[in-house]
């Protein structure tokens, strides 16, 4: 483990105690409007969309500029911002409209983009300064020098690397004054950010432009060439060459990040459901509460680390945050996880009087089902369910229909957003 | 109209010497300390020796410094563009902005190549780093042949394309192939493995060999094709391409010296007898090449005609 230094320069002492006052941003993604809303409302501090021109996930849901000026209103009444990815590298033919999009953004509120091509970068300068330029880990930022360029260049923020370590960012956080972004939570390349073309040479798809079809998931086989021969270098029954990186899970490694003075603390996942966003942003947003109210006697929390596993579908890795990972931090051969619950039902309402709660179906449960209900507002229980009924009030056992309305009696009060789970058998 | 520049990367100094009597215009070298992917290893001394050699033939030398660094290697990269400036070569090749930072703190005076591969991709990005001090700019091997085009006749610098060779598909910092064997409890493979590039990785679906090695700066695999455009470069020729590009990574120095004069007899072709000859020749000179071809390289256009979606 590496060791944590207090970090005077973020703490202040009120009411005769050392704390924390220079929090890092809660930096959540979302992939649509209603994905947007749940990571507000679980808690990021700022949210990073992609709209539906120049970003890297071509097939995620995105966001016209209406959506985005609806998401930036909604954000705004939580104190939370928005972003913008318009993170491609630019081949010619996308340079048209880049100017209209970029002021449209900016008229919407958006607070800022994260851009990796220069072409993007000035011309945003020009045509909407009032945007915050962030640089995007597709460039691959590595070390002081190179992001000390990009501070020359005006820009507001650099996210670094996924390979930067904890002592790299400690030196870049003192020799260049500038915000930095670091990766805590989700999935990730196994390659330098920009720097693979996979997908553009084995399904022509071009991985720069929001085409990956992260073909490093996939398996080979590994055979060296002696003298024209080809011999494998694998076993009958071995597992296969792979360089399938686990997921990035840095909760642990959040008190450390926060000393080192990191400014934005960036989950990872515009693809990911609405359930995974409230669960993975609540836990973080515990976490850096937790430490930076009590720093001297923050604990992690066991049940913190058990609800974060409740929505992780593969295992998790510390990655280059702590050191060179080995590879451990790798899959090889079988490697889905099921979840232990199930995102089932999403609050729509609740009426104290009758304690029936409203709620959407987003996966098969039915009456005796175990589930759980979590949120901000509410300590998170258990329960069995009872009777239900549907939208027309008719009695029913089953929510089998995807997107149901459903309702039945919770003695606790739940309140919109909230959302419920069902333990697999 | 201009001969464009024939560009190889050679293995080693007595191979330089073949390269030169091959008619090679341009040399990149370097070592995998500051560059990526080199053909072959030449230290400090080595680049001295080798600037000499090819500056009194006439010719041109460039050193590769575009790998992407991290902190522990700025104090070395300083130090290695100071001794460039003793040195003298034509051209400092680099990626990363801190080569840019270092050039202008330590008032460098070598030109520069912006080389950061795959991210290298509209003209704007030429004439951006262009005003920042690269005179010329290598394409990314991504690219379709109109893309090149377009950016050439919309930049103010210099364009380099890769017309030969294999290329880099994927960079890790990761040890993916240690990994590997360490997974499998195989200590030893890695031991004995320390300068061995002859692995590659067969995607069975694609019925594809993907070289791949590992060294200082992660793992890197490659294409699973070799570019070969001898007979297509009419094109190039016309639109003014100012560099032709032989990457020579993983082949032998035998058989990058023969695809060089092979190279060098279809410019010659083209701009001394015109474009009539180059067009009788090419076809030839194309059937040479693959006459060459180690067993599991086939060759292909790469990018050139080739769209790609997203």
């Amino acid at each position: 483990m590496l060791q944590l230094i207090e970090n005077e320069s973020i703490r202040e002492t009120i009411n005769g105690k050392r704390i924390i006052t220079k929090k890092p941003e809660l930096l959540a993604p979302a992939g649509s409007l209603e994905k947007l809303k749940v990571a507000v409302h679980y808690g990021a501090d700022a949210v990073f969309i992609g709209g539906q021109e120049f970003g890297l996930r071509s097939n995620a849901d995105n966001f016209t500029i209406e959506e985005m000026r609806e998401g930036v209103e909604f954000a705004k009444k939580y104190g939370a911002v928005i972003y913008v990815t318009t993170n491609i590298f630019a081949h010619n033919e996308n340079m048209a409209g880049l100017e209209e999009y970029l002021r449209a953004i900016a008229d919407v509120g958006v607070k800022g983009i994260i851009v990796a091509d220069p072409l993007i970068i000035e011309t945003c300068k020009r045509v909407a300064p009032e945007l915050e330029i962030h640089l995007s880990t597709q460039q691959s930022l590595s070390n002081w020098k190179a992001v000390k360029y990009w501070k020359s260049e005006g820009l507001d923020r650099v996210v670094l690397a996924r390979e930067v370590g904890a002592e790299e960012i400690r030196l870049i956080k003192e020799k260049v004054d500038i915000e930095i972004e670091t990766f805590v939570h989700g999935a990730m390349c196994i390659a330098y950010s920009g720097r693979c073309v996979l997908s553009n040479h084995m399904t022509a798809r071009d991985s720069n432009r929001g085409g990956c079809c992260q073909s490093c998931r996939w398996d080979y086989d590994l055979y060296e060439n002696v003298n024209g021969e080809e011999k494998p270098l694998f076993n009958e029954g071995d597992a296969p060459f792979a360089m399938s990186p686990k997921d990035l899970k840095l909760i642990e490694s959040i008190p450390h990040m926060i000393e080192l003075g990191i400014d934005s603390l960036k989950v990872e996942g515009r693809m990911k459901s609405i359930h995974y966003v409230a669960t993975v942003i609540s836990v973080y947003r515990k976490v850096i509460d937790s430490y930076c109210a009590d720093p001297e006697n923050f604990k992690i929390k066991r049940e913190w680390l058990e609800e974060l596993d409740r929505c992780a579908n593969r295992a998790t890795a510390s990655a280059f945050f702590e050191g060179e990972p080995s590879y451990k931090q790798q899959m090889f051969g079988f490697h889905a996880k099921k979840p232990e619950w199930d995102f089932a039902g999403f609050v729509f309402d609740y009426d104290e009087e009758t304690q029936m709660v409203t709620l959407q179906q987003r996966n098969y449960f039915k009456t005796g089902d175990t589930v759980e209900f979590f949120g901000p507002e509410i300590d998170t229980f258990t329960m069995t369910v009872g009777q239900m009924w549907n939208e027309e009030n008719e009695p029913i056992e089953v929510a089998n229909h995807p997107l149901q309305i459903v309702k039945f009696k919770v003695e606790k009060p739940l309140h919109r957003y909230n959302m419920m789970r069902r333990k697999n058998k | 109209m201009k001969k464009p520049e024939l560009l190889v990367t050679p293995k080693s100094i007595p191979h330089i010497k073949e390269l030169i009597e091959a008619g090679a215009d341009a040399f990149v070298i370097g070592e995998q300390k500051f560059g990526l992917r080199l053909a072959g290893e030449f230290s400090i001394d080595e680049v001295k020796e080798a600037t000499q050699i090819i500056h009194e033939a006439g010719k041109k030398v460039y050193v590769s410094c575009n790998a992407l660094f991290h902190n522990d290697r700025i104090d070395a990269l300083d130090e290695y563009l100071k001794q460039l400036q003793q040195i003298g070569p034509d051209a400092i090749l680099f990626g990363d902005p801190a080569v840019l930072m270092s050039v202008r703190e330590f008032g460098i005076t070598i030109p520069l190549h912006w080389n950061p591969e795959t991210t290298a991709t509209n003209w704007f990005q030429v004439n951006y780093w262009g005003e920042r001090g690269a005179k010329r700019a290598v394409l990314a091997r991504e690219l379709s042949l109109d893309e090149i085009l377009e950016i050439k006749e919309n930049s103010k610098y210099e364009i380099e394309v890769q017309v030969h060779g294999m290329t880099c598909m994927f960079q890790s910092k990761r040890k993916l192939l240690g990994n590997y064997f360490l997974y499998r409890g195989e200590v030893m493979e890695i031991e004995n493995r320390k300068e061995n590039k002859n692995m590659f990785l067969h995607d069975k679906e694609r019925n594809n060999k993907y070289p791949i090695y590992e060294d200082l700066n992660g793992t890197h695999i490659f294409s699973p094709n070799d570019i070969c455009l001898i007979d297509e470069l009419t094109e190039f020729f016309e639109a003014g391409i100012d560099s032709l590009k032989i990457d020579g990574i993983l082949q032998t120095e035998e058989y990058i010296t023969t695809v060089t004069s092979l190279y060098r007899q279809a410019i010659d072709a083209y701009f001394d007898e015109g474009e009539d000859t180059y067009d009788e020749i090419k076809d030839e000179l194309f059937e040479k090449i693959k006459a060459i071809q180690p067993p599991l390289r086939p060759l292909d256009t790469g990018f050139i005609y080739k769209e790609t979606v997203y």
